[in-house]
Formats: structure tokens, sequence, C-alpha cells
């Protein structure tokens, strides 16, 4: 069982490792999947979805700076 | 599965953005699982440690060949919002890390150190005589944890078709090929790899294309197609390098500040003994 879990464990750290900054990233893909789905952005959708998660990434770095304030 | 491209110079920019981006992220793994094995191999001996090393090897090949046909039964744009999630997940995960290490927030990983330490590590534990348990699991789980985000790139980086799933293992298979190569001609860890550098270039393209496969997945229409994707790879390029000396110098300013504190609190520490 110990095997098992080491390996739940690996294969979820090589997703995750900053639990904060992965939900960020889901939540903004179910947003825009929601957003997408009824039309509201048209042809800004591809934009705005790289967007968010530039500004995810730029808040993750920066979060890590202020941390080791 | 198959996708159509509008043009042979689109599908041949997309099949080599793929073949070396899953060349230079399998290469990061490679040496990673090599520093370990080199380690086991110089301690307690070759034969475990290279069986260990092909038993790894010949799961992961069962595992892909058991599940890989299954992919293609999944509707296409499921696979596309699955597969680009996790990479994502993946690549910005990367990516961040990278920009940490550039700019000094983290340490470096050192290849070096980590053969130091596992050798280290391996000599404490007696050699048993005959067939070496240790150095077997060692040099298995390794291969079975390196070889794992190994075939994950591949599937992420593949995901779009046949002739992109076969190019990313190409890719993968030249990385592992030169890296066992390269570890038999040195038999020593490969340190002097950029890796951090590599880390920094997969998680620029793994972000692109993530966001494109998220993209096709919950239904945008892309602005230029497949031309999104080099136009994100520069995007997420210039972001990192751009936030690189931001948090250098934000970091350096830190020091600088606890480096003055302790100063004064040394002078005041002085002034009140005399």
């Amino acid at each position: 069982m110990n095997w098992i879990r080491s390996v739940v464990r690996e294969i979820y750290g090589l997703f995750v490792d900053d639990s904060s900054f992965a939900f960020a990233i889901l939540c903004w893909i179910v947003a825009m999947a929601g957003l997408v789905r009824y039309h509201v952005l048209q042809r800004w959708a591809g934009p705005t979805l790289f967007v968010g998660l530039a500004l995810i990434l730029t808040e993750g770095v920066l979060r890590v700076t202020r941390r080791k304030d | 599965m198959i996708l159509t491209f509008d043009s042979v110079q689109q599908l041949s920019t997309r099949l080599g953005t793929t073949l070396v981006a899953a060349f230079l992220a399998s290469t990061v793994e490679c040496v990673e699982a090599l520093t370990v094995v080199l380690a086991v191999g110089s301690v307690r001996g070759w034969p475990s440690a290279l069986a260990g090393c092909a038993t790894g090897i010949a799961t992961l090949v069962a595992i892909v060949a058991a599940l890989g046909p299954a992919l293609t039964r999944i509707p296409l744009h499921l696979v596309q919002l699955v597969v680009g999630a996790m990479i994502l997940l993946f690549g910005l995960r990367w990516l961040r890390k990278a920009i940490l290490r550039s700019s000094g927030l983290i340490p470096l990983h050192d290849e070096a150190a980590a053969f130091a330490q596992n050798t280290a590590k391996l000599r404490g534990v007696r050699l048993a005589a005959g067939w070496d348990k240790l150095a077997f699991a060692a040099a298995f789980n390794i291969t079975m944890m390196e070889g794992t985000e190994v075939v994950f790139i591949v599937i992420a980086l593949g995901a779009g078709g046949r002739a992109l799933m076969l190019t990313a293992s190409l890719g993968a298979v030249a990385a592992l090929s030169v890296v066992t190569a390269l570890g038999f001609a040195l038999h020593r860890p490969l340190a002097r790899v950029p890796e951090n550098t590599l880390k920094f270039i997969v998680g620029v393209l793994l972000s692109a294309f993530g966001t494109f496969w998220v993209g096709e997945g919950i239904g945008v229409a892309w602005p230029g197609d497949d031309l999104a994707i080099p136009c994100m790879m520069a995007a997420y390029l210039a972001l990192a390098l751009y936030l690189v000396p931001l948090c250098r110098s934000r970091a350096r300013s830190v020091a600088g500040a606890q480096a003055l504190a302790q100063k004064e609190s040394c002078i005041a520490a002085k002034e009140d003994q005399r």
C-alpha cells in the first residue's frame, strides 16, 4: 500500500507543488469554459484565456517573492 | 483523432515544435534518472542497477501500450481539455519554478550534489551477496518516476493526432538515447547540462501548448488557428524574461535590508556593551 501511496503522491506532485497556484489555474479554465459556452467573449475568448493564465503565473511568482520579504 | 492542417508549412512548424519540446523535456527527466542510476551502479554494482532500469522501462512501455489505444476512443475535444489542463498545470509549474530559480529565490538543481548525496546514502547500506534488491529497487523506482513524467509529456504534446504522437515519441526516444550514450561514455552525472535553462524553455513550450489545447477543448476559436501557439510561446517567454530581473531585484533589496538590519543590531549591541 505504501508503494501505491508514493506513486499517487509522485503523480500529484507532477502537477501541483503550490495548491493555490494550481487551484487558480483550474478555476480560470472552468470560468472560461462557462464564458465560451454562453458566447460571452466570442473572438476574444482565446486572448482572454491566455491573459488570465499569464496573470496567474505573475501572481504565483510575485507571491513567493513577497513571502521571502 | 487526426487533425487537418491548412498548409504543409503549418504542419511542419507544429511537428518541429512538438519534436523539440518532447526532446528537451525528456532530456531533463532522463538526466535526473541517469544521476541516480549512475550512483546506484557505481556504489552497488551495475548488473542489479541496469536490471532495475530495464525493468522500469519495460513496465512503462507495457503501460503505454495498454492505455495508449484507449485514448483514441475518447472524443477529441475531451482529450484536448483534460490533457490541456494537465499540461498547463505541469508547464506553468515548471515555468514558475524556473523563473524563481533564475532569479535566485530558490536554489538551482545540482546534479553533482544529488549524485554525491545518493552515493553517500547507498554506501551506508551493507552489500548483500548475489542479487542486490536495494540497487534494483532504487534504479527501478527512479526510472518509473522520471519515466512517468516522460510518458505524460509525450501524451500531452501528441494529443492532437497520430503524427504528433509519433513525433513526440521520437523526441523522447532521441533524448533517452542521447542521455544514455553520454552516461555510458562519461560514467558521471551530466552536471554541465543547463537544466534550469531547459526547464525554462520547456515550461514556455508546455504552457503555450497547454493553453492552446485547453482553448480547443472548451471551443475557443483561436485567432490565426495554429499560429496562436508560437505567438503564445513568444508572449510567455517575454513575460518570464520580464519577471526574472524583477524578482531578482526584489530578492536583492530584501537581502540588503536584512544585512543592514543585522549591521544596525550589531552596532546597537556594541554601544550597549560600552
